[in-house]
């Protein structure tokens, strides 16, 4: 029988030399006339250890890595096929630590599945979800929706199921769902990695959001950053059209949905969902004022679905297994599993998903496995360049929602990037308002002038010119940001710029430089 | 990519672009991406074009082109290489990464050097932030870069 060998072509995978193992590995199969095939499976997730080569034996999958190219010929000569032991033979890939204390329900095929095989998805639970939802009246999928606690995984946290509803219950000859999966936050990559590596789960959850509020046609906005991610969902889409997922007739029923795939154009702004509207329309990416809501004036002014890829591509679980089971997962109002984006200087890199509800310390210390450089944690920052900055004496905070908020941070899109303790966090902060300027829509003056206001008083800070009266300034400011703008990336920059003060004061008092003596 | 088109070329082809992805819902943006495709650039010569064939007012094409990072207004150089300066990649060094980059290259970013070879720019996360830091050379990406590394990818484009 053939042996399967799976070799990640996720983007992370590929960033660390896998397509050259890939091409190595073709190569030695030929010559050596094993009978053997190479999947290009995406990630389990376990990036410190990508590449990660699989071999599938009776006994289950074994994992090797991480993998160079150079390594090939001697995991071949050490029995690779029978799953032979070699130095960088990790045993079976379930058994993995790392793996196997995760609750995998939004990312249970990532990395098993050939991303763009739509019988390896079927054969691995795929398409029961929408084959549940076409039997089902539009306000029972909804209900399903709200009833198992799904919020938005893009950050905002707001409720699926009564966005959902909101749209159904707006009356519109034309209705779209619109995936966004303009993942600019450094330190996420879950989107990425679902779109590479199991494209047809957010397809069905895009149907199903389709079929429950009236939607025909879905726009999935990719950034251009994810080229690899807009090439498998470009080819699944088409796949998924041939086969009758998506098309005139959604698995044969009267339901019609189909999805286009939307590049971006390199601006952050563009993740929040009224700027991602007008982008869409072909303008400026300009964040628009609400109301309306989107759900009831979004994309060319008709009522629209508009939802991070994590929060769709959860939905075909919700349908299949049933609301319960989904929100048994979680604690206090948020429900359900999380992917827990681990990256930064820690060791254990890669993703996680669990149930809310594991601390911060035990997301960094136990399962990240403290810095990648050996050297003491100092900030921890959750949720995004939008996110706080975390010290020690705060890595008891469970991750939820509230959790979060209750301590002036966010856990946004799940992302967190560690820092160790050569971090100036002084320096972290000017980063924040800097980026805020560069990235700032223009519309609201809040953002505009004052992120770029941030960065001045912060080199003031760091040059000693009267830090006390500039702190306070700095907090002012903050302050009006954080309660004048209009959206999220002008509110939201005081985060990591307030946490970084409060936490960090040291940094913040720098010794007076000889200069500013003049 | 033709990097001596005269105007007329370019008129054609971008009519030709604007003619086949006009029928989108919200086609500018794909339009644009795909002239940046053709060219290398989006030329200022497709502009007024893509205006009067889209029905906008030149100043509404000029504001989209120039709202967006991605939109060039001139050629690039033979090879991109985009650094990642995003906090994770921050974390693992890329600040000083980005210096030896450019000191090497002899440009700051969003500047191409001077045979042409590369252009430099910043990128604010790739989603590699698992293996930082990271970069693009070209559309294919780089992670867990070091110092010989990077000093790898710039022989490479400077061959």
């Amino acid at each position: 029988m053939t042996v399967k060998i799976f070799v990640p072509k996720d983007a992370a995978a590929l960033a660390l030399g896998a397509e050259r193992v890939a091409k190595v590995l073709a190569g030695e199969i030929e010559t050596r006339g094993i009978d053997a095939t190479i999947v290009r499976n995406g990630s389990r997730g376990l990036h410190w250890l990508e590449p990660m080569v699989e071999v599938e034996t009776p006994e289950g999958r074994i994992a090797y890595g991480p993998v160079k190219a150079s390594d090939v010929a001697s995991m071949l000569g050490a029995g690779l096929i029978e799953g032979g032991n070699h130095a960088l033979c990790l045993g079976k890939t379930e058994e993995l630590p790392f793996l196997k204390s995760q609750t995998r329900l939004t990312f249970a095929r990532c990395g098993i599945v050939d991303p763009l095989s739509l019988s390896d998805y079927r054969a691995h639970d795929g398409l029961k979800g929408l084959e549940r939802a076409v039997t089902l009246a539009s306000a029972d999928i909804v209900a399903h929706v709200t009833e198992s606690g799904l919020r938005g995984r893009g950050g905002a946290g707001f409720p699926t199921g009564i966005k959902w509803k909101t749209v159904l219950d707006t009356p519109g000859a034309r209705k779209y769902i619109v995936c966004n999966a303009d993942e600019g936050d450094s330190g996420t990559f879950a989107d990425r990695m679902i779109m590479e590596g199991d494209p047809f789960v957010l397809i069905e959850g895009m149907a199903i959001a389709g079929i429950a509020t009236g939607a025909t046609k879905g726009f999935v906005y990719i950034r251009s950053e994810y080229p690899h991610a807009i090439a498998t969902m470009t080819q699944a889409v088409e796949i998924a059209h041939k086969a009758g997922v998506l098309g005139t007739s959604v698995l044969g029923s009267a339901h019609a949905f189909d999805i286009e795939i939307r590049t971006g154009a390199g601006a952050y702004v563009c993740g929040e969902e009224t700027a991602l509207l007008n982008s869409l329309e072909g303008k400026r990416g300009i964040v628009r004022a609400k109301p309306p809501l989107p759900a009831h004036k979004g994309l060319f002014d008709c009522p629209t679905v508009i939802n991070n890829v994590i929060s769709l591509a959860s939905v075909p679980i919700i349908l299949d297994k049933g609301p319960i089971y989904y929100k048994d997962f979680g604690m206090g109002r948020s429900r359900g599993t999380i992917p827990i984006q681990i990256a930064g200087n820690v060791r254990h890199r890669g993703l996680y998903e669990a149930a809310f509800g594991l601390t911060l310390g035990e997301i960094v210390d136990d399962i990240g496995g403290g810095t990648a450089s050996g050297r003491p944690v100092k900030a921890v920052q959750v949720g995004g360049p939008l996110g706080a900055y975390f010290p020690r004496a705060l890595f008891d905070t469970p991750f939820d929602y509230e959790a979060f908020a209750a301590r002036d941070g966010l856990i946004g899109h799940a992302g967190i990037v560690v820092f160790d303790d050569t971090a100036d966090m002084l320096k972290q902060a000017r980063f924040a308002m800097e980026f805020c300027a560069v990235e700032s829509c223009g519309k609201c003056t809040p953002c505009r002038i004052g992120s770029t206001r941030g960065v001045e008083v912060a080199d003031k800070i760091a040059q000693g010119i009267e830090p006390e009266k500039n702190r306070e300034l700095l907090a002012d400011l903050c302050n009006t940001m954080k309660f004048g703008s209009l959206c999220a990336l002008g509110g939201f920059t005081p985060y990591p710029v307030m946490s970084a003060m409060t936490h960090f004061p040291d940094d913040f008092s720098p010794a007076p430089l000889v200069e500013a003596a003049e | 990519m033709n990097l001596h088109l005269s105007s007329r070329d370019i008129g054609i082809r971008t009519l030709d672009i604007v003619s086949e992805m006009k029928s989108l819902a919200g086609p500018l943006l794909p339009i644009l991406h795909e002239i940046q495709a053709e060219f290398g650039y989006v030329p200022q010569e497709a502009l007024p074009i893509i205006a009067r064939e889209l029905n906008l007012s030149r100043a509404e094409v000029h504001g989209v082109v120039t709202f967006y990072h991605d939109y060039r207004d001139h050629p690039a150089g033979r090879h991109v290489l985009k650094l990642c300066r995003a906090e994770a990649c921050q974390s693992m060094g890329g600040d000083q990464l980005a210096e030896r980059v450019k000191s090497l290259l002899g440009i700051d970013f969003h500047q191409t050097t001077l045979d042409g070879a590369v252009t430099l720019e910043p990128v604010y996360c790739l989603g590699l932030c698992s293996a930082a830091p990271a970069a693009m050379l070209d559309g294919e990406v780089h992670g867990r870069l070091d110092a010989d590394a990077v000093e790898g990818l710039v022989a490479e484009v400077r061959a």
